[in-house]
């Protein structure tokens, strides 16, 4: 393993993303922003909502930030790099094992999420007003579950970005994104869903849910949540299986 | 001193489409081997490679010679770790290629067929990060950037986003990138394909420049006269096979005679045929195709009155002649009944 090679590459990404900060940061602030300001806000304020609701959906829009700026950060790149351009070609060529490169990505991405999780706490904190009450008392969990939502969006780009074609960009916002972020319980807490039996139990498919949730129990532990083991033990699983999908798809599509 | 590149045997069949050019063959030609009835499951089978070998000495310019798909840009695409081949070995100086990916990528720089560079960076920041991924330290990164953005005349652009450059500007610094690390072997895919004549000249210059610090050099190119003015020797592939390799001095002298006269007739006859094989100085008479015959000869224009005496015996009619100098352009019609530009 090539450590300066890698922290060169690491440092590409880094310099790439200052250089877009601004757009970067209105992709990844405004939608959670508008989001929090319509149903934290608006909704409460005008009593359609009652005022803790703002604590089910805090928690949630961090989950929703992360998840959408981790996979936006590795997945477009690689499908950009990886088309006829291969502008990724330079960094294959460089003294490491490809697969690190993949690993880098993964590395990039996880900063950008959780960059991306801690300015949109004050900021969304903010646009709701009064009546947000978050706990910091579990600061320990609270990071874990950052560390593994950051890795699980990171990764699952990772596996996005080399599954599709910059074509099917717009097909994978419709048919992976949006049913994601609508059943992800980031509006709504897992336990809301009792009413519907069938999709309760379908929805654990989306490893959004465990993100959410896994905030939620760490930063609104009042709220009804998924018990944090568990919301930890599927995040890891999760995270291994899209890590391991992620490099081998990485891996054939470097090399032909 | 230098690195020498060993081939042995390699084999590449392509299960999927062929990769593009930027890093494959560009649209290839080579024929797909279909699925029979009996074998209706097995996907389409690319032959690229077929069982090539071949050394190449330290310190050489070494040219890959051959038309769009012959399988140039594959052999290019395995010896730079980017292709994996089906069977066979490939080795930079002792480094097998496959095996030790990251000891053969210290010692080699690519230029590939189609830029593929970083369009996120300047000019600058490409070299500097290359620099860094080779380990080179902040200084010396530094001083070789900009020893190179000078060298190719990239110091007015130098801070420009690479996306607005010219085909030509991004080829200069695809090389001056490749250059970055100062590679003992240096691979150029196409090297002067879509450049204008001066630049090309300008290319070559560096081309033997860095050659006499005692490096290798690959390249691939279907251009004769580049290979010709540039190359110590040669490999001419055809269809994933080498048809021949020499210098080019001695591939050029393997042609029979040298000059070749391409004729056409109203139609072509046996006697017509025995006729053009009796006037002194022709070796070898082929009919290509209805109407056609290449004549390979010692001399050129003063076989002509030859050939239109024989046409008047034989009772045909001389339509057209076309006199090739020795060339490698005719050795390759030669070796394959194929002219590089069909």
């Amino acid at each position: 393993m090539n450590w300066k090679t890698f922290y060169a590459m690491l440092s590409r990404d880094g310099h790439v993303a200052r250089r877009n900060l601004i757009p970067t940061l209105v992709q990844n602030l405004l939608q959670p922003m508008l989001l929090t300001f319509v149903f934290g806000r608006i909704l409460t304020t005008s009593g359609m909502m009652k005022m803790d609701y703002k604590n089910v959906l805090l928690p949630g829009i961090i989950a929703i930030s992360m998840v959408l700026s981790g996979v936006w950060a590795v997945a477009m790149p690689l499908i950009s790099e990886f088309q006829f351009t291969r502008e990724i070609e330079d960094r294959l060529l460089a003294p490491m094992e490809t697969h690190w490169l993949a690993v880098e990505k993964v590395i990039a991405g996880m900063i950008q999420a959780m960059v991306s999780g801690l300015v949109v706490i004050p900021s969304a904190w903010l646009v709701m007003g009064k009546g947000v009450s978050l706990d910091f008392s579990h600061p320990l969990e609270f990071a874990a579950v950052c560390l593994l939502v950051a890795l699980l969006s990171a990764a699952g780009g990772l596996t996005l970005g080399c599954s599709i074609g910059q074509t099917q960009i717009g097909l994978m916002f419709s048919m992976v994104i949006a049913p994601m972020m609508m059943f992800g319980c980031a509006y709504y807490p897992w336990s809301a869903l009792a009413s519907f039996p069938t999709l309760q139990y379908v929805v654990l498919i989306n490893p959004l849910v465990y993100a959410s949730e896994g905030l939620r129990g760490t930063l609104a532990p009042d709220v009804q949540h998924i018990s944090i083991p568990l919301v930890l033990g599927a995040l890891v699983a999760f995270d291994l299986v899209l890590l391991v999908v992620g490099l081998k798809k990485f891996g054939d599509k470097a090399v032909s | 001193m230098g690195i020498g590149i060993r081939i042995e045997e390699l084999r590449k069949v392509y299960d999927t489409p062929p990769p593009s050019a930027a890093r494959g063959g560009g649209f290839s030609f080579t024929p797909m081997r279909t699925a029979g009835p009996k074998e209706k499951k097995k996907k389409l089978e690319v032959v690229a490679l077929d069982n090539i070998s071949l050394e190449i000495r330290p310190g050489e310019i070494f040219g890959l010679l051959g038309p769009n798909g012959a399988g140039k840009s594959t052999t290019i695409g395995i010896l730079t770790t980017r292709t994996q081949p089906t069977s066979g070995r490939a080795f930079i100086g002792e480094y097998d290629v496959w095996k030790q990916q990251v000891k053969a990528k210290l010692l080699i720089g690519v230029v590939p067929q189609r830029p593929n560079l970083d369009f996120a960076l300047t000019a600058r920041e490409i070299l500097l990060f290359h620099g860094a991924y080779f380990g080179q330290s902040a200084k010396e990164r530094t001083r070789r950037a900009d020893e190179l953005i000078e060298k190719f005349k990239l110091t007015d652009r130098a801070d420009h986003m690479v996306r607005g450059f010219s085909g030509g500007m991004m080829q200069r610094l695809s090389i001056a990138r490749a250059m970055m690390h100062d590679p003992e072997v240096l691979f150029l895919d196409e090297p002067s394909a879509g450049l204008d004549p001066q630049t090309r000249l300008l290319l070559w210059e560096i081309i033997r420049e860095y050659n006499r610090l005692g490096k290798t050099l690959v390249i691939t190119t279907h251009y004769m006269d580049e290979a010709d003015a540039l190359c110590e020797r040669l490999a001419i592939i055809d269809h994933g096979k080498i048809i021949a390799k020499g210098t080019p001095q001695e591939l050029k002298a393997s042609i029979p005679g040298g000059y070749l006269l391409r004729l056409r007739f109203d139609r072509v006859s046996d006697e017509l045929l025995a006729q053009l094989r009796a006037i002194p100085g022709v070796s070898e008479v082929r009919s290509t195709e209805p109407g056609a015959t290449d004549v390979y000869a010692d001399r050129g224009g003063t076989l002509i009155s030859g050939i239109v005496s024989s046409a008047q015996t034989a009772g045909v009619e001389l339509r057209d002649v076309h006199i090739a100098e020795p060339s490698l352009e005719n050795l390759f019609l030669h070796h394959t009944g194929r002219s590089l530009r069909d």
